[in-house]
This record gives structure tokens, sequence and C-alpha cells, in this order.
């Protein structure tokens, strides 16, 4: 009786243990994620937290996507040697991603791993959402075999 | 143990992507199923090229100028830079949603419909967003399973969603999306030079021959030339028309596939969004715009379960390194939440908006696929990126 108790609640985890931010496609089609704090990550995170570390990864996304002097140069450029120069040379958006990678690193690191959360980068989802798995660590549910017993 | 590890093959992503697309070079290259017109327009640019380097070019060289010669090298060097830029390349796929993330917007789209009485027809799923003050219908796509961002769709012919979907053009082999638009452009546009410049010192070479030594012997000497002449002038007419539809959808930044559907047309109509209504603008931003990336990791290593830790290969398509965590999914092949308003996805890779492929003039369907090189759709593992 106790073990399907907590299968029930292992599988009612496993559901609610992923939130999933979604495109926020107000400004076109360029890469910007939804600010608007979901509601499952109410008691999990500070709100305001949450706002700015959503806000910097559009703001990194922006730059890489900037239509400007720069992007223009790299495009003309690429396009006078057939854009093989890009065999040898990594592109602005490219350059941005990583850093990028670095941020989510460090914010996961600094703010969400202590709170048992855990910053995906979108890229690894098509550029289509920011995941939060919810860690195994995280304290409330308890292995199932040991409570058995 | 270690001895079995070594000798066992590292499997990448690409060997588990779902659709329908062809690798090679160990998922450097990326094309369509239907490769047969595509070999066909690769033996036409090389073989005229070839004709002419053969026939024109050596009397040409002599007669008026060895710049010529040379810079049709560099014409046809650029033509075959595009064309293979164009067809090796991922056009901008959307990976599919893995299970969580299908499960969560099916929730979300349940959540949204409230209660269907059993009996009537589910609404058709669809999310509403503001852009630019017009509003644009996201659609639901049932094969992978995610809402559509603007401008995407699916191709049926590849079984995927592209960003920015133009149209497929089995000329190439591949689809023309976001990631590729610009090559299949150049490569239009070039392809138009070269055609018009072939044909145009054919011409120059025919007439001054014939002054020296007469028609008859001219095409005696130089059989080549007819040849030439005749796959030029069909090609001109097709390839310069082409050219100038693309010119004219990049300076209103639209793409085929909205051209086709009527989207931005028409009086009662949403005017186009993504438009800058300045046709320099929109020009640089299609040509000159950043190159994305592709965020299909097709070069990545597959996990095994018993976890060998390869770490993924740095490749040039893919920006996905190390540090992430991945999720071992299991291997599910049914990702939705099965309920009585999941709607009859009968047809196999054909989603609630697919299109259809090439509307320009010379596109003809292609074939149906001979190579059983499928991966099946259903089976979503590791491997949606």
């Amino acid at each position: 009786m106790a073990e399907t108790h907590s299968l029930q609640d292992l599988r009612q985890a496993a559901v609610a243990s992923k939130v999933f931010v979604q495109r926020d496609y107000t400004s076109g089609t360029i890469c910007k994620f939804q600010t608007k704090f979901p509601a499952e990550l109410e008691s999990r995170i500070d709100k305001q937290q949450f706002e700015e570390t959503m806000q910097t990864l559009n703001n990194l996304y922006a730059e890489a996507e900037k239509l400007g002097g720069r992007s223009y140069l790299e495009g003309c450029l690429a396009c006078l040697t057939a854009y093989t120069i890009f065999l040898c040379m990594e592109t602005h958006y490219e350059k941005v991603l990583k850093k990028i990678a670095k941020y989510i690193q460090e914010q996961n690191e600094k703010i969400f791993a202590p709170l048992g959360l855990l910053l995906t980068d979108p890229i690894e989802r098509g550029l289509r959402v920011v995941s939060f798995p919810t860690s195994k660590h995280h304290a409330g549910r308890s292995v199932p075999w040991l409570d058995c017993h | 143990m270690s001895a079995v590890m070594i000798s066992r093959k590292v499997t990448r992503k690409w060997e588990k992507l779902p659709g329908k697309n062809t690798f090679c070079c160990d998922g450097r290259v990326m094309m369509a199923r239907q490769k047969g017109v595509f070999y066909l327009t690769l033996f036409l640019i090389i073989g005229t090229c070839s004709l002419f380097f053969a026939f024109e070019c050596p009397y040409l060289a002599v007669h008026l100028s060895p710049a010529i010669p040379v810079f049709a090298v560099l014409l046809f060097v650029f033509v075959m830079a595009m064309l293979l830029r164009t067809s090796f390349s991922d056009p901008g796929v959307l990976p599919r949603a893995l299970p969580e993330e299908a499960n969560f917007i099916e929730m979300e789209i349940e959540a949204a419909n409230g209660n269907v009485l059993a009996g009537q027809r589910p609404p058709p799923r669809i999310k509403n967003v503001q852009i630019n003050n017009q509003i644009v219908k996201l659609k639901y796509c049932y094969t992978c399973k995610i809402f559509r961002p603007p401008r995407a769709s699916h191709c049926s012919i590849c079984d995927n969603c592209v960003d920015r979907f133009d149209h497929h053009c089995p000329w190439v082999g591949n689809c023309v999306g976001k990631r590729n638009y610009r090559y299949f452009y150049l490569f239009t546009l070039s392809l138009s030079l070269l055609t018009i410049y072939i044909f145009a010192f054919d011409i120059v070479h025919v007439v001054l021959r014939s002054v020296d030594s007469g028609f008859v012997n001219t095409i005696k000497e130089t059989p080549g030339t007819v040849l030439e002449v005749l796959v030029c002038f069909f090609t001109l007419w097709s390839v310069v028309g082409l050219t100038g539809f693309h010119t004219y959808l990049i300076s209103l930044n639209q793409t085929t596939n909205e051209d086709i559907k009527g989207s931005w047309s028409g009086k009662n109509r949403v005017q186009n969004p993504y438009s800058h209504k300045n046709i320099f603008k929109n020009c640089c931003e299609v040509l000159c715009g950043p190159a994305y990336p592709s965020v299909l990791d097709r070069r990545g290593v597959m996990l095994e379960d018993s976890s060998s830790p390869a770490p993924s290969d740095a490749s040039a398509a893919s920006t996905n390194k190390g540090s992430n965590p991945v999720s071992q999914t299991t291997k599910s092949s049914a990702p939705l939440i099965p309920n009585e308003h999941t709607p009859d996805e009968a047809k196999p890779g054909i989603g609630a908006g697919t299109q259809k492929s090439a509307s320009s003039p010379k596109d003809e369907k292609p074939p149906s696929p001979t190579s059983p090189n499928a991966v099946a759709p259903g089976v979503i593992k590791e491997s949606t990126h």
C-alpha cells in the first residue's frame, strides 16, 4: 500500500517536474522568451530573479540577431568569399550562443541549483522553449523503497 | 569490458532523427530523400560549363580576351558553391517536441479548450499572437507536437517543420528555409548570370567564327555549341524568371509559401507584419542578416543507456556544447496523453497545416520515395535535437 502511494507521488512528480517557458512572438520572429512568471514556479523561486534571468537571455539573443553594421559586414564579406570563410571563422551568432551557454551555466551554479532547479539551454530544444526541470536531489520526495521500511 | 566498449561504433544523433532526410559524411550533409532531380541539375550545369570550356574558351581567349574564361570559371565556382551550400545544409528544421514538452503543451491546450462535449468536434488547435499590431495564428503541428513559430511550415516531403519555410525545391534536393534561403537566392542569381554569360559568348563565338570559316563549318568544328545554346535558352526563361520572382519576394519580405497561400494579400487579410516597409531594409535583412545556427545537433553523440561518457562533437553546425544535463527519457512512442479529443492522425507525416511543395514554374513533383532510409517518426528518444 505504502509502495503504491509512493509510486503515485513519483508519477505526479514526474509530470510536474518540468516547467516550459515558451517563446514570445509579439515582436516578430526574433528569438525572445516570455518573461511572464509561470505559476508552477511560484513557491520555488523569486519572481524578480526569474524575470531578470529571462530578460538577460532575451537581451543576449537580441544581440545575436541584431541587424546592424556588423552583421551586414559579416554577410557581405562572407558572400564575397562564397561563404567559405565560415569554414575557418565562427559566426557572430555562434559566438553569442557560447556566451549564452556560459551565462546559463553560471546562473545554474549560483542561483538555480541551490533551489533545486535547473535551467536548460534553449538551443537544446530548438530555441523553442526554456525548460526548468526540477533536480532529482530536491528534498520532498524520498526514495520510495526507503519509505516502506 | 573496456575492449568491448572501444570496438563499439559511436552513434551520432543524426542516425536517430525523425523525418525523411538523408544524411551523408557522418551527419555533416543533410538532404531530402529524392535526389534524382538534383543530380540532373548538377549534370546540366557541369556538362554545359565543360562544353563551354572545351569548345568556346580556347577560341575566345585567343581572339578576344583571356579574361573571358577566367570570369566564367569564377562564376562557375560560385554557382557550384551556392548550389552545394543550399543542398547540403539544414534549412532550419525545428526539432520535434520531446514527450515531456508534448505533454505540457497538450495540457495547456486542454486547459484552454475547456470541456468539449462528447460527439462534438474539438476546436482547432490554434494560438493567436499579436505581432506588430496584427493578429497572426500559430497552428499546432500534429506530427512534431509543437505550435509552429510564425512563418514556419511543415514540409510533407521531408516530414519536418522548417522555420521560415519557403518551398521544397527538387532541383536542389532540399527544403528552402531560413538558414539556406540566401544561398538559394544567390544560386539562382548567379546561375542566371552564368546562363546569360554562356549564351551571349556562344553567340559571339559562332558569329566570329562564321565570319572566318562560314556557319556550317563552325558548327562542325564546335558541335558542343548547339547543345549549349539549347540548354541555355530553355534554362534562361525559367531561372531568370525564378530570380525575378524571388527578388520580388525578398523586397517584400515574403516567403513563397505565404505568396501561394495569399497570407498577406487580399482586402480582408492581415498585412505582412514582418516587412520593414522599406525595400532596402527587407533585402538587407534577408540577404545580409545574421547566419542562423542549426538547432539540430546532428553530430552530437547519442548517450547510450549504459552511459559511455563521450562528449558531443564540436561541429560547425552545432553549438550544443558539453555541460548540458541530458534527461534519459524512455523510448516513448505515444507522447500524447491519449483521450477522446485526440484527432484522427491517420495520415503519416501530414499535420494540420501541411504545405504543398514548390510553386516556381519549372518545379516538378518529385517521384515517390524508393530508398528505405526511414527513421520511424513515432520514436522520440533523445533524438529531437
